[in-house]
């Protein structure tokens, strides 16, 4: 039902040529930023054009379709920063500045020195009781904020974190609203430095920028108090919990995992599926045509795993998504209960599935072989983006750790006979002894994979409980012996992020019964996914002793099967996340196959090709000569 | 090198500022000044003109790589004397750019489906040389697409109606003095890549050109006037510069790998985060156990990947001097060891760069880091020169073929002499009966015996697998698809237990007590994290108990400790200059913040203090609404 509101959408936008992406290879960092700040605006008229709404199911294709190559996006974060952290006065006043880019917004919370480590940044704001101001400054090098989006050029105002001084007293990390630019001439603001941080490994259409700030003041309304207040005479007050200020944070993480996680994934198997249908290498028989590189086992077992990744994640998302909307409504009703949890799955499923997606591009990537390499093929381009999700939001392994220290304190809970929460209580499940699978096609059981899941995880949660406490009773320091299990808490977290996104899998194929067809390739996929798991961590399932070394022989027979089933339906399976030619940007990803036509004419297209070759004329030419006249 | 790294020729603006074009023409304007330089200084020993290359160009490609490293060479190898007088002297002296184009669009990794014709045509005496479909349009030969005017080209050969296999043929393509493409010539750029920025990577078309007979390389096979055919003694030998390279891809994959760890390791002395106890400083982020666990076993694997790279070197020269004195014999191990270890090293270093440029956080993303650079360039070596999944089942091959060799009875040599140790008799459903009965856990010899282990017990594995699907299918070729992921990981287990045999071994050489106890301790994490990141192989092979793999890891954390108070030291000992290294955040004095800031304000979006955009496109929309 979805699908006529979307292909409308996408017509819209791809008919377009102010939004054609045709080019975007070819361009320098100033001429993407120039074209991703142009399409923003030309975007804003489109959607008043077409009566697009900003927040319904329009903007996720639209942002789709653009494949987020359109500037200020941290305005989008910036408005629903105030909307969440806003009082309502603040919310009646820059609220409809910014919808109707009066003011353009940005978010500074990353410092040159510090970035996942939120109390450590150092960014001050002190109140001033007799101006009723707060002055801002970034009092040393490492302060300085590094990084926001669409700061570096574009915007006239940010939301900048800030440790909070009133009287001398520190409060903590707050959000406070500031002007950085002129809204005449775009210069900065008395007491303001800001620019570009200079070329990263993508992203060249966002500004990122700096901001270098020395006393600049703000007045005392623009700290956002929906949660807490500095009253005049300096008194601080607060409603909820101070999590909340990292609330727009956690809710990102979220937020985030469609369209720049997941999405890559699905393109880059669109693209390495399809092009492996196309591409022929060696013979498998001799006498026979060469063979379409998909059909070899080494190239199935590359591709068709990330393929069940992306499905698997497509329904976590799903799952996170509801669990995140409910969270939300809590929140605006000030019940705080379930911050943890959300927190704790925000964390390790941000960093577990921005992990397997990062790798699976780049597997799909080399398993293009040299056309992979080039930019036409969209798959680099697909990579250096969604490498940076690894660390933006908070970096994977500071979040696995989060993650590991919700389960520890919900392990010990539930040791203690008190009530956790509804996604942990397998915690407190009794262990069994040995899994009973017999033949191969035991392991094509939900029931017997989960359960080695499962035991997987406990095991992995326990052991490191019982090796902290350990440290802890032999005299150790928490925080030391903290550190010192964290490679295996870390692992312990990805376990059980990992057995979550099985069962949400299995629980999802489940409910596919009315769909018969659909179900069982999903099943097949479901299973994929799982034996994949315990294929490629073989060493912690047989360390626990509930699988055995003549299971693993079970496993990989089930496993490698499975490859030659989902081998049919894979080209299907990736024509089924339905990205348009256009969309996909790929040489080598084209629905109609023509492979090689299409790099050709890219390569005719570029720029090295089109201009006349000064390089000739300047060096080659007095060298050649340089010689031709010595002979 | 202070005569290059002084020079103000050689200098140029921060390469992560400049446009593809700018970097092609900044690279040539330096590669076309150091040969005059080195005529100037009559510089003419290869190792001596590799040194003073990679000087001037900081390790980076450059558009003639290929002039230097391919055209030359084979020239050398494969030409006749008098092919020799009229092609070397001239490219030597860069009157004639050469490159080799091989790889089409089409076709890379398997040779013989390439597609590109010579045909003879004996009435004139020429070769007609096309390009018959789309696919066999010549498509990433570096230096092929602006730069050069010749180019070594492979084609099938047709005389008298036959297809003769594969040959190469010097091909002129552009135009001497106009630099014009010749009539029947269609070349150029193909275009944005990954990296490589600085080569011209290029395309080559060609209808109906003619070439006369004299330029196909004739030192092995030969066409006569008529167009009769001589075969050459063995065609093995053209494989020759391919082995070379490989074997010079692992020397790449230490450099990589230990410029990747300098930068990471210097960074995370320097930067701090957090509270390890709670009140007291934030500590340096290489104190953090997770830390450490991410990058000591990347530096020693760059350590063992340089002593893996010094060995294969010797083996080269040691078996090709076999060689040409006419003993072929070793060639099928050194094919088998130098694609196995090309495949090898390059996945781990390729991962490892990655995992250096995430442990440096948010800045590792920024190329003032130069991680991203180095990622980007040295990726491609997973493809090139022979794609890592073929090049492991070309090894597991030789593997395999060894395997039964010593099934039949006959003893092998070399680093696959362990599979002699294998019982005699294969129906007994149990696997490999003689193992060590105890591993050392902190003896790298012991390590060395567990690690040829679990190699026995795969490639056996692999072999029985095999030998399951030919009794039960019957066709060789589709019973090999279906072993080939068993396969691949007996390769990997393989050269794993070579790379972790040669560390060990590299460790009885070293004379100086203090250093050979620091490289011990490394040797011993190499192999100790092996094992604790595949303990699944270990376990199911039963070459350890499930106590003794709690042993491995908890060792591995203890060294990790061990190691800290010498990591900085130890990547201080790889010599990077700050100029080499090129990154900001691992800079040898540690001054990060400053100098990133510093960097920051040249980039070309802040040349404006405000963006022509905000005039364009912003300043419009702001005040219309």
């Amino acid at each position: 039902e979805q699908t006529i509101p979307h292909c409308l959408t996408v017509e819209a936008i791809e008919s377009d040529p102010v939004f054609s992406q045709e080019n975007q290879y070819f361009q320098s960092q100033n001429e993407r930023y120039e074209a991703a700040v142009r399409r923003a605006v030309y975007l804003q008229k489109k959607i008043r054009e077409m009566g697009w709404s900003e927040t319904g199911p329009e903007f996720q294709y639209i942002y789709r379709c653009l494949s987020g190559d359109v500037a200020l996006l941290l305005h989008r974060v910036f408005i629903r920063s105030i909307s969440v952290l806003g009082s309502d006065e603040q919310i009646a006043k820059w609220i409809p500045l910014a919808t109707d880019y009066r003011i353009i917004g940005s978010y500074a919370q990353t410092e040159l020195g510090h970035g996942t480590y939120l109390q450590g940044l150092e960014t001050t704001a002190v109140f001033d009781t007799a101006t009723q101001e707060f002055i801002l400054n970034t009092p040393k090098i490492s302060a300085m904020k590094w990084w926001p989006g669409d700061m570096g050029r574009s915007a006239t105002h940010s939301l900048v974190f800030a440790q909070l001084y009133v009287h001398g007293k520190c409060y903590g990390v707050h959000p406070f609203i500031l002007q950085i630019r002129s809204l005449q001439d775009h210069s900065p603001c008395p007491g303001v430095t800001v620019g570009d941080i200079g070329p990263k490994m993508n992203f060249q259409h966002t500004d990122n920028g700096f901001l270098r700030l020395q006393n600049v003041r703000v007045p005392r309304e623009n700290m956002l108090s929906k949660f807490c207040e500095v009253q005049p005479d300096g008194t601080y007050v607060r409603w909820g919990s101070q999590k909340i200020n990292y609330f727009t944070m956690t809710s990102v993480r979220i937020a985030i995992l469609p369209g720049e996680v997941i999405l890559p994934l699905m393109k880059a198997c669109t693209i390495a599926i399809r092009y492996s249908a196309v591409r022929r290498q060696s013979k498998l028989k001799p006498g026979e045509q060469e063979a379409k590189i998909l059909d070899y086992q080494t190239q199935q077992q590359k591709l068709l795993p990330q393929l069940a990744t992306a499905y698997a994640f497509h329904f976590i998302n799903t799952y996170l998504h509801e669990l995140f909307n409910r969270g939300y409504q809590d929140i605006q009703g000030k019940n705080f209960d379930s911050l943890p949890e959300l927190h704790a799955f925000s964390s390790g499923f941000k960093a577990m599935v921005s992990q397997h997606c990062t790798s699976g591009v780049e597997i799909c990537l080399r398993a293009c072989g040299g056309h992979g390499y080039s930019l036409l093929s969209g798959l680099p381009s697909l990579y250096t983006r969604i490498i940076a999700s690894c660390i933006y939001e908070g970096e994977n392994t500071v979040l696995f750790l989060q993650t590991a220290r919700f389960l520890i304190k919900c392990f010990m809970a539930a040791s203690a006979g008190q009530p956790i929460p509804p996604s942990v209580t397998y915690l407190s499940s009794v262990k069994p002894g040995k899994c009973p699978a017999k033949d191969k096609s035991d392991f094509l059981s939900p029931e017997t994979y989960l359960k080695a899941y499962e035991q997987m995880a406990i095991r992995l949660i326990s052991s490191s409980a019982a090796k902290l406490q350990h440290l802890i009773q032999s005299g150790v320091t928490k925080y030391e012996a903290w550190n010192q299990c964290t490679v295996q808490l870390e692992r312990a977290a990805k376990a059980h992020c990992h057995y979550i996104t099985v069962k949400n899998f299995v629980e999802t194929v489940e409910k596919l019964d009315n769909k018969a067809g659909i179900q069982k390739i999903m099943k097949h996929l479901c299973d994929l996914f799982a034996l994949h798991g315990i294929f490629t961590n073989m060493g912690d399932f047989l360390y626990d002793g509930y699988l055995t070394a003549a299971h693993m022989d079970l496993v990989t027979a089930s496993y490698l099967d499975l490859l030659a089933v989902i081998r049919k339906d894979a080209v299907p399976l990736v024509d089924a996340f339905d990205f348009t030619d256009k969309n996909l940007n790929s040489a080598l990803g084209s629905y109609d196959g023509q492979v090689y036509q299409r790099l050709y004419e890219g390569a005719r297209r570029s720029p090295t090709n089109q201009q006349g070759n000064p390089a000739y004329g300047k060096y080659l030419k007095p060298l050649l000569q340089n010689t031709l006249s010595k002979l | 090198e202070a005569l290059i790294a002084n020079d103000p020729d050689f200098q140029h603006e921060d390469l992560n500022f400049l446009s593809r074009s700018q970097r092609y023409d900044q690279a040539i304007r330096k590669s076309a000044l150091m040969v005059m330089k080195l005529r100037e200084y009559g510089i003419a020993d290869p190792d001596e003109v590799y040194m003073f290359k990679s000087l001037v160009h900081r390790g980076r490609p450059e558009p003639l790589d290929l002039h230097l490293g391919m055209f030359l060479p084979t020239l050398l190898t494969q030409a006749t004397p008098e092919q020799q007088d009229r092609f070397f002297m001239p490219a030597w002296n860069l009157e004639i750019i050469g490159t080799y184009a091989q790889t089409e669009m089409g076709h890379g990794s398997h040779l013989r489906g390439l597609e590109t014709t010579a045909t003879y045509d004996p009435a004139t005496q020429e070769f007609i040389l096309n390009s018959p479909t789309v696919t066999s349009i010549k498509w990433w030969p570096g230096g092929l697409g602006k730069t050069a005017n010749h180019a070594i080209v492979l084609a099938q050969l047709y005389t008298q109606g036959q297809c003769k296999g594969l040959h190469a043929f010097i091909v002129p393509i552009r135009q001497l003095g106009t630099h014009e493409p010749l009539p029947g010539i269609t070349v150029g750029d193909i275009g944005p890549k990954f990296g490589y920025d600085e080569v011209d990577n290029g395309y080559l078309k060609m209808d109906n050109f003619r070439i006369p007979r004299e330029n196909m390389l004739m030192k092995y096979a030969q066409v006569e006037p008529d167009g009769t055919y001589v075969k050459p003694l063995s065609d093995k030998l053209t494989y020759g510069t391919m082995v070379f390279i490989r074997a010079y891809i692992v020397g790449e994959s230490a450099r990589a790998l230990s410029r990747s760890c300098t930068i990471a390791i210097r960074y995370s002395a320097v930067r701090h985060q957090s509270e390890l106890r709670a009140g007291e400083p934030e500590p340096q982020v290489l104190d953090y156990q997770t830390q450490q666990y991410k990058l000591f076993p990347l530096l020693a694997a760059a350590y063992a990947f340089h002593f893996v790279g010094t060995y294969i070197k010797d083996t080269y020269r040691r078996i090709s001097g076999d060689i040409i004195e006419g003993d072929l014999s070793e060639l099928p191990e050194l094919h088998a060891l130098t694609a196995g270890l090309k495949a090898f090293t390059t996945w781990i270093a390729n991962a490892g760069i990655e995992e250096c440029r995430m442990a440096c956080g948010g800045h590792g993303y920024s190329r003032c880091s130069s991680l991203p650079d180095i990622y980007v360039t040295f990726t491609p070596t997973c493809t090139y020169e022979g794609e890592n999944t073929v090049m492991m089942l070309q090894t597991a091959r030789f593997l395999i073929k060894s395997y039964m060799q010593v099934g039949s009875g006959q003893r092998v040599t070399g680093t696959v002499s362990y599979l002699n140790d294998l019982p005699r008799q294969h129906i007994q459903p149990q696997h490999v009966a003689a193992r060590p009965a105890t591993v050392l856990i902190n003896d790298p010899v012991s390590l060395v015996e567990a690690y040829k282990a679990r190699a026995t017990w795969l490639v056996e594995s692999a072999a029985k697998n095999l030998q399951a699907e030919l009794n039960h299918r019957k066709n060789k070729d589709d019973a090999w698809n279906v072993t080939s992921v068993d396969l691949v990981r007996a390769t990997d287990a393989h050269c794993h237990y070579v790379v972790v045999k040669i560390f060990t071994a590299k460790l009885s050489e070293i004379s100086n007590a203090a250093v050979r106890a620091v490289l011990t301790d490394l040797c011993l994490l190499y192999a100790l994290h092996g094992i604790s990141k595949n303990p699944g192989d270990f376990l199911q092979a039963g070459i350890l108990t499930n106590t003794q793999v709690n042993q491995v890891n908890q060792r591995v954390k203890e060294l990790l400790a061990i190691i800290r108070p010498n990591a900085v030291a130890l990547v201080d000992a790889f010599d990077y200059s700050d100029g080499y290294l090129g990154s900001v955040l691992g800079r040898y004095d540690g001054n990060v913040y400053e100098t990133m800031f510093e960097w920051a304000k040249k980039s070309p979006l802040n040349q404006t203090e405000v963006h022509e955009s905000f005039h364009k496109h912003l300043k419009p929309i702001m005040s219309k609404l």
